[in-house]
Parts: structure tokens; sequence; C-alpha cells
């Protein structure tokens, strides 16, 4: 069994509430934080973990930490991202719901490390109940002298509020988000100037994923060094997967990064496997966004190495024969499913978010779902494949805010690799309404590219 | 002025909710706001109650109006009493949610976006609420249903009738 940093306790009863949080040893960190170190040696410490950002970029946290800029006079905030709405991405609701305190205590040393003496969890609106079990486990940190002015008797004073959000997947946008912060609508910013000089209210201002700063308490009670041995490479750490679609057990799962992706699907200790023995087809690994990939290329990288639950391995081969392991939200198609329409209801999702500032990506979208709902209704042309490839192209890098790409790369990796489910849909228009394609050749082994000469 | 008022309450949630932000930045509140207003006036925002929370904020009603109609939640038409927001996105998808749709709208009688003749019931198509792993799902209220079976629906149908009743 892999180490678990962040899911260690979460099966201890009670281990919601505050005294059974503190009698597992919970908020260690910030006595050793607030106690013994400088902000800035927190910051060193994260560097030193390698820890990269959870909420689906990956960028490095202690360096975004550093960027703040630190005027005089002017107060900073810590903006903790919960607005969670990436299709198959669960996990940070799992770990406020279960986890509050966890939550709690990462804050508590992030904000000390940036001197934000007022920070806020942005929480998407639907979670309303996780609302509830975050505020009272805020309410329970102040009253034992975890909030509020001069925590510890170090002279630090930080409050924690929770913002409520109402549903708009853009808002977990950094930008959209501190927008929708100031009660504005969720219109992403034009950058620069970024967050770290002026974010909400024109404050400097970091934004990090839950997972992120929760992870901030293992690093400082174990250390940047030993956690940055954990995992390989540039993946240090553990990662939450939250694993969904056609699995035994769909649920939440603190990986070491080091465990294969095949392992990850079959294993018992996992997803256990497809259900009613059926084969898989494709999986789209690190969330909506990032290209979904035939169980093949999945399963094994273009060179035919086994492809490891990790940033690099699940980038391995590049957009054209790789994916990316994004925020972690793992999704599973089995043979039965039919990929245009599973692309279709992506589609839509984006059109929908589409926040409607830029046209490519306002209308692009919107074309997107039109044609893919043709082509999935038996309505489709042979042209329409092309035309979508061609529309996706022209979203990409043309808009202010990355939502235009992460609309048009799921619609280009699924003509990529899935280009003759498509034509058989065009070509079958009656036969494509009464089955579905079926596996095909996704899962047959590959031939090893060979190295050219 | 013919406008809801907060009971007394709700107001002093709404006034501690303000002294979050910083001073002079009390439209931050908005979106906390609209939520206690939507939950106290019939469960969506009217022009009426739109106005009352600009004149609450000190911001013009525009402010209101166009934060409103931008964020999925804020409902700015009525709705039934119970709104069931079923997820459509791939993953629930996967997992069987057209299915659950077209039961709700054959027990119901009603097609995505109405409302039962007797201002029970509103059925509405949701994007990814963060449950895909427990799929197919709604959210009903404050809380999600999730691992959604025909015969669930029907256990949540009845729930809701009961309710009202008992609540009428
Ligand atoms: C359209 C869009 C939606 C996003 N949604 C989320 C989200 O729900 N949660 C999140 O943590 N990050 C989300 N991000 C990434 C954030 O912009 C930002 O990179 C992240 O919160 C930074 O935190 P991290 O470095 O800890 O990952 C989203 C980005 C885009 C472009
Ligand atoms: S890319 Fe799309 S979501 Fe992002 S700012 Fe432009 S229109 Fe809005
Ligand atoms: S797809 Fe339905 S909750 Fe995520």
């Amino acid at each position: 069994m892999g180490r678990k940093l962040l899911f260690e306790n979460v099966q201890v009863e009670g281990i919601r509430g505050y005294d059974v949080y503190r009698r597992e040893g919970g908020y260690r960190s910030v006595e050793k934080a607030l106690g013994e170190m400088t902000p800035d040696q927190v910051t060193d410490e994260v560097k030193k973990s390698g820890l990269r950002g959870r909420g689906g970029a990956g960028f490095p946290t202690g360096m975004k930490w550093s960027f703040i800029a630190k005027p005089e006079g002017v107060p900073r905030h810590l903006v903790c991202n919960a607005d969670e709405s990436e299709p198959g991405t669960f996990k940070d609701r799992y770990l406020m719901e279960f986890l509050p305190h966890l939550l709690i205590e990462g804050l508590i040393v992030s904000s000390y490390a940036l001197g934000s003496h007022v920070t806020y969890i942005y929480v998407r609106g639907e979670y309303s109940w996780v609302i509830d079990i975050l505020e009272t486990a805020i309410g329970e940190a102040k009253a034992n002298g975890w909030l509020g002015n001069n925590i510890l008797d170090k002279g630090f004073d930080l409050e924690i509020y929770v913002h409520r959000g109402a549903g708009a997947y853009i808002c977990g946008e950094e930008t959209a988000l501190l927008e929708s912060l100031e009660g504005k609508r969720g219109l992403p910013r034009i950058k620069p100037p970024f967050p770290a000089v002026k974010g909400v209210w024109d404050r400097p201002t970091v934004v990090n994923n839950v997972e992120t700063l929760a992870a901030v308490v293992p690093i400082i009670l174990i250390g940047g060094e030993e956690y940055s041995k954990i995992g390989v490479g540039k993946s240090t750490g553990t990662k939450l997967i939250s694993a969904c679609g056609n699995i035994n057990k769909p649920g939440v799962y603190e990986i070491d990064m080091t465990i294969s992706v095949e392992d990850f699907v079959y294993s018992d200790e996992y997803c256990g496997g497809i259900p009613k023995g059926k084969k898989m087809k494709a999986c789209i690994p690190g969330g909506s966004s990032v290209p979904i990939l035939p169980a093949n290329l999945l399963l094994k990288t273009a060179k035919g190495e086994k492809r490891l639950m990790n940033y690099e391995s699940l980038s391995d081969g590049g957009f054209v024969k790789g994916s990316m392991l994004g925020s972690g939200g793992f999704i599973v198609l089995d043979e039965d499913q039919c990929v245009v329409k599973h692309t279709l209801t992506l589609a839509r999702f984006y059109h929908h978010e589409s926040c409607g500032q830029c046209s490519p990506c306002r209308e692009g979208t919107g074309w997107m779902e039109k044609i893919l709902r043709n082509i999935d209704t038996g309505k489709g042309k042979m042209s329409d494949i092309d035309l979508l490839w061609d529309i996706q192209r022209r979203i990409e890098g043309n808009t202010i805010c990355p939502l235009g790409d992460a609309a048009a790369w799921p619609v280009a990796a699924a003509i990529r690799h899935f280009r003759d489910e498509f034509e058989w849909h065009v070509l079958n228009p009656e036969e494509s309404q009464k089955r579905n394609y079926g596996l095909a050749h996704y899962a047959d082994p590959l031939e090893p590219a060979v190295a050219a000469v | 002025m013919n406008h809801p008022v907060f009971p007394p309450d709700k107001l002093a949630k709404v006034k501690e909710l303000i002294t979050h932000y910083p001073e002079g930045k009390q439209k931050s509140a908005i979106l906390p706001i609209l939520h206690i207003a939507q939950d106290n006036f019939g469960g969506w925002l009217s022009t009426e109650t739109m106005d009352y929370v600009a004149e609450i904020l000190n911001i013009l009603p525009v402010e209101v109006y166009e934060v409103a109609t931008f964020y999925s939640m804020c409902n700015v038409k009525p709705v039934g009493k119970y709104v069931f927001e079923v997820c459509q996105t791939g993953p629930c998808m996967i997992n069987g949610s057209e299915e659950i749709i077209q039961y709700i709208k054959d027990t119901l009688h009603i097609n995505v976006g109405e409302t039962t003749n007797d201002g029970l019931f509103t059925l509405k198509t949701v994007e990814c609420l963060g449950a895909c792993g427990y799929a197919p799902m709604m959210q009903l209220g404050k809380f999600y249903r999730e691992h959604l079976t025909k015969g669930k629906v029907d256990a949540i149908i009845e729930e809701c009738k009961k309710t009202a009743a008992t609540n009428n």
C-alpha cells in the first residue's frame, strides 16, 4: 500500500470534529510553523518539496508563493480554490467533507507564509452541506485559538471566511474567481497583471487549490526534502485521484505517483477493474479538459513503456500520443460506451460554461456542440469531422483564458484517436442509432514505435 | 416600495456576511446574500428581491441583475417547490442519467425546464456537480441524491409530496 499523507486518518471515527482531529496530531504543523519558522522558511520548505498545484495546471507552489508582491501597507490575500467543477473531479469535496480541519490547518500555515490575515475559501455553491461542515470546523478552530488574533501568542492574526459561489465552472479559473469574489460576473481577466501583483481588490493574491493547501501540512511536518523523495521526478508527494465511469470501485484515492495506470485501474486497492468483465475502451485520466486516450495508449506509452500515474508519464507523447494528469479526474469508458456521445456531452458542457467574452470560445463551443449532436444523431456528414477539427484548432490559443483550450482539446483528441468511430457514425446513420461502435481495435496492443534512424 | 424583507435573524446573518469583506467592498457579499434571499423568498429572485439586495449592499439594482443572470444557481424565474437538478455530463451519462431524466419526465409529465401544474416539481438538467463517482445523481435543495435508480426517484417524489402536505 502506498504512503498516505493526506488520508492517513480519514477512516478514524469522528475525525471531522476538532477533538478527534487534534488528538490524532492535528494542528502540529501550525505549532511548528508559527513556533519555529519564519514565513520565508515555510515557503522554502514548500519549494524544496517540489509540490505542484493540484488544481490542474501543476505549477510549482513554492515558486508561485515567492512571486507575491509585498508593497508597503497593502494587505495580501490567500484564496483557496474550492470551485471544483471540472467533470470527473470530486476529490476536493471529499477532502473538505471528511477532513475539514486538514484544509484549515493547511490554510493557517500557508496564510502565515504569505502574510495573509484574511483568507477566503471560494466553494462552489452547490456544495452547500460542505460549506456548513467548513463553517463548523472554522468555528471550532477559532474557539480553540487557532484563528483570530495573536494565534499561539506569536503575533499572527488570521480570519478564514467561506465564500459561496453560485454555479459557474468558469469561476474555477483564478482570475474569474477573483472577479466573482469581488461580487461581479465571473469574467476572466487579461493577464498581466497577475494575481500575485493585483488580485482581489487590486491586492496581491495567491490562489491555490484545496488539495495543494492541504498538502502543505505534511510538508511542514516531515520537511520539504522528505516530501520530495516520495513519488518520482517532478511528481513529488501523493496525489488525490477521483475515479469514475465504468469501474467497480468509483471513489477518491490517494496515490503514490509511482504506481502504474494498469494497477490503478485493475487492482482491488483502487478502481477494482471494469464491471461485468467488460473491457476498457478509453479513458480521460485528468478531468474532462485533458485528451482522451484509447485503452492501449493509456496503459502504455508510444514507446511501449508502462504508463505511470504521474505528471510526466501521463503526458509522455505530448498531445498526439499522451494526455495529462490535470486535476486527477479519472474517467473510464468501457467497450459499450460511445466516444462521439461522450464528447458531445463535454462540448455541451463547455458551451454552457463559456463566459462569452471571446468570440472563438463563445461561437466555437456552440458550433462544436451542434456538429457533434448531428453526428451523434445520425445526421452528420463526412466533412463535419474535418470542420470540427478546424474549429477546435481556431479556438486553441486564441482566447483570454484556458477554457477555450480546455474545450478544444477533448474534441481534438477524440477525433485524433477515434476517427473511425466518428466515420462509422456518419456512414451508418441508422445503425448508429441502434448500437454503439464497440471496442473496435482500441484496446489492441500497440506496435512499439521504432526510433527513426 | 413593495419588497420582501428579511426576518431579523437572516438580516443579522446578511450584515455579518458583509463584514467578511474590506470596508467599501461590500459588493463582494452579493452571491452569499443572493443565496439567502433565494432560500427565503420562494426559491427564486424576483426583481423586487434583487432591488432589495441592491439596497442592502448600497449598489445599483442593475449590478445585482447582471450578477444574478450570470450564475446558474440563481433562478430569475419562479420554480416549483422542489427542483430536481439532474446532472447530464459525461460521467453521469455513462451511468444512465438519460434514463433517469426520461423517467422523471414520464412520471411527472413535464419536460426539462418545466414545472408541474400543482407547482410542486421543476425538472432541470445541469452540468457536472462534482459527484461523478456516485452517478447518476441530482441536486435537490441543499443535498445531493446519488446512485439514482427509478425506484429511488419514486421514493424521492413521494417524500417531497409528503413533506409538502405536512407543511401546508
Ligand atoms: C476553466 C478553468 C477552470 C478551473 N477550475 C478550477 C477548479 O475548479 N479548481 C481549481 O483548483 N483550479 C481550477 N482551475 C485552475 C486555476 O485557474 C488555478 O490554476 C488553480 O486554482 C491554482 O491552484 P494550484 O496551483 O494549487 O493548482 C481552473 C482553470 C480553468 C482555466
Ligand atoms: S476563453 Fe471562453 S471562458 Fe475564457 S474568457 Fe474567453 S470566452 Fe470566457
Ligand atoms: S458528471 Fe455528473 S456529477 Fe460529474
